[in-house]
């Protein structure tokens, strides 16, 4: 795969004012999805044959505004209006909507574009209009390779998402997670990639050896895990590109729970030893090891706020398991957690403003947020077992990983991804090949 | 609130004199009485309390030397069987003095991925701890969690978790 794909916004057209029109209110469980009109991108005859023979796609345009339909559907905030009751004809809808005729159908808002062949390259323009208001909302043009037509339907949702509701999208992402195999006491674990959307799914480990608890590195392809290679387990880290992975540190014993500090220079995790774990960071350019918390007790899943200042862990410290703040160098040690039942698996949100984690109680797990002083919990879903939240790049939704009960025959696990939106709403599964766990949300992988 | 702080407070000190004193089989044998005192327990066919008493899981290392110990749930602490079953283990490692070990620590499933790395980690090293006072050098013991990565009943029962809370010491040579 690619870093860095050479996606070059070279045309805006007239950017238009902003004042009095359609917005999306992403704050509050979105009841009532804004209708959307998302109108087949037009292709001209000779890019289509040239795309389909290229790509394999009957009508690229069409594939494309599929892709923008499904992002939005799937984000809880859009109703994508069935096509069929389009009156307007793909190519002139994108000169000149005819206002009436969205309005006949109650979309509020209307998609159209357009898809060309140029010199062996992908060119799509997008147009965002506001029907009601009979505006122009947003225009670009993107040139690409032709395999990466996917990734301009996604930054394309980017694009209107943040248009219509002033906070930046998540479409144009990857999940890495732990795809699973096998029965429950023999469980075979690999390392998985995805688009956000759940294409272009593909292994990066054969299953030779058990691996956890994969996580992106903030700013760059680098992944972080755990490997039992050769029966010792230790952090890893891993380039996506090149397939180079090595051992993070030198520690006399397993290495666990690690994460990317936020500018992507410094893995933090936990050293266990003599039946203590103690969370440490190392620097990846130096190689200086450091040792932050020091307490007999647990200290696992470590998680940097997003400024590098704070960290948020978990410390059975006070008996059991619970969630703590601490600066980076590990004083001021405070305990945010009080409800009842325990907590696990503190992370931050990129925002910086909530900590979503993990929570037992009374024989039911949940995913919960709260402040990152402690207050304002909120639990957000209840099920028999899930854990391990990770935060979309713009800290509005959350994918975890939920498995199931098994039956008197110890038959019936299962293991699936879900996520949900930070109201509450908007609870789905999504799908894998495999069964799946471990989930880590990437950056935007283009702005 | 304020209760349940209480307790937990009460519970992180008798886990920390646990910690110092850990060698001290009467400290020990104290802070078992009193935890079971706290949460009265009932026997139920393979289980006392929460912690599996049961034979159907386990192996020999040598003829009338069990493999494994099993723990209460979110507990590192070593019960009364699970020390007769590791004076046994080390009895044996004493007479095969040339044999090394791994001592497995597991989890249940009811418990985040991460925590229950540390937790069989934990465990592991009481079961360590515990043969190296019966006279086992550390150097011919390694430990090694999974966690709950591995159980051994894929049930998602009260029995079955406790079969798969455990520490088992396995050859290594």
């Amino acid at each position: 795969m690619r870093i860095l794909i050479h996606i070059i916004i070279y045309l805006i057209l007239i950017p238009s004012k902003s004042f009095g029109l359609i917005e999306v209110d992403i704050t509050r469980g979105n009841l009532d999805p804004l209708p959307i009109a998302v109108s087949p991108l037009s292709i001209d005859e000779n890019s289509r044959q040239n795309f389909e023979k290229i790509l394999k796609k009957r009508n690229i345009g069409e594939e494309i505004s599929k892709i923008i339909e499904v992002n939005l559907k799937t984000s809880g905030l859009f109703n994508p209006l069935n096509k069929d009751a389009f009156l307007q004809a793909p190519d002139i809808a994108n000169l000149k909507p005819r206002f009436e005729d969205w309005n006949l159908i109650k979309a509020q808002a209307l998609i159209t574009g357009k898809v060309s062949y140029i010199d062996e390259k992908l060119r799509v323009e997008f147009r965002l209009w506001d029907v009601l208001a009979g505006k122009q909302m947003d225009a670009k043009a993107f040139t690409t390779v032709p395999t990466n037509w996917r990734r301009v339907g996604h930054i394309i949702t980017d694009k209107v998402y943040q248009r219509l509701t002033g906070e930046k999208g998540y479409f144009d992402t990857r999940i890495i997670y732990v795809a699973e195999e096998g029965p429950k006491t023999k469980r075979i674990k690999k390392l998985a990639i995805m688009d956000q959307d759940g294409a272009n799914n593909k292994f990066l480990t054969l299953g030779n050896e058990l691996v956890l608890t994969p996580r992106f590195n903030p700013t760059s392809q680098m992944v972080t895990y755990l490997s039992y290679f050769r029966n010792l387990p230790r952090v890893y880290l891993l380039d996506i590109e090149t397939g180079t992975q090595e051992v993070v540190g030198d520690f006399p014993g397993m290495t666990f729970a690690p994460r990317f500090s936020p500018d992507g220079k410094k893995i933090i995790m936990s050293f266990a030893k003599d039946g203590n774990s103690e969370i440490y960071t190392m620097d990846l350019e130096n190689r200086i090891v450091e040792k932050i918390t020091n307490h007999p007790s647990i200290d696992t899943s470590p998680s940097f706020s997003p400024d590098g200042k704070l960290i948020c862990f978990n410390s059975d410290r006070s008996g059991y398991q619970q969630i703590y703040v601490m600066k980076s160098d590990g004083s001021n040690v405070k305990r945010i957690s009080f409800g009842k039942g325990l907590y696990g698996t503190p992370v931050w949100s990129p925002r910086g403003d909530l900590i979503a984690f993990t929570k037992l109680h009374k024989g039911k797990f949940y995913i919960g947020v709260m402040r990152t002083d402690g207050s304002g919990e909120r639990l957000l879903t209840e099920n028999f077992y899930q854990e391990a939240p990770s935060w979309s790049p713009n800290g509005r939704v959350l994918i975890f990983y939920r498995e199931t009960k098994t039956d008197d025959k110890g038959e019936g696990f299962s293991a699936k991804l879900w996520s949900i939106d930070l109201t509450g709403y908007n609870e789905r599964m999504v799908k894998t090949p495999t069964d799946a766990s471990d989930p880590s949300w990437s950056s935007l992988l283009s702005n | 609130m304020k209760k349940s702080l209480i307790r937990n407070i009460d519970q992180g000190v008798i886990m920390k004199l646990n910690k110092i004193l850990k060698n001290t089989l009467l400290i020990i044998f104290a802070c078992f009485a009193l935890s079971a005192c706290a949460t009265s327990k009932k026997t139920s066919g393979q289980m006392q309390g929460d912690v599996y008493t049961g034979t159907d899981t386990v192996e020999y290392l040598a003829s009338g030397v069990p493999d494994r110990v099993f723990f209460a749930t979110n507990e590192s602490v070593l019960t009364t069987a699970s020390r007769e079953t590791l004076r046994k283990q080390a009895a044996y490692l004493r007479k095969n003095s040339k044999i090394t070990i791994v001592l497995e620590g597991h989890a249940d499933e009811r418990g985040t991925r991460e925590y229950n790395l540390a937790l069989g980690e934990r465990r592991a090293n009481a079961a360590k701890d515990y043969l190296m006072t019966y006279g086992i050098s550390s150097n011919r013991i390694s430990v090694l969690s999974y966690g709950k990565e591995r159980p051994v009943d894929s049930g998602s029962n009260p029995l079955a978790w406790s079969k798969n809370r455990r520490s088992v010491t396995v050859k290594a040579n």
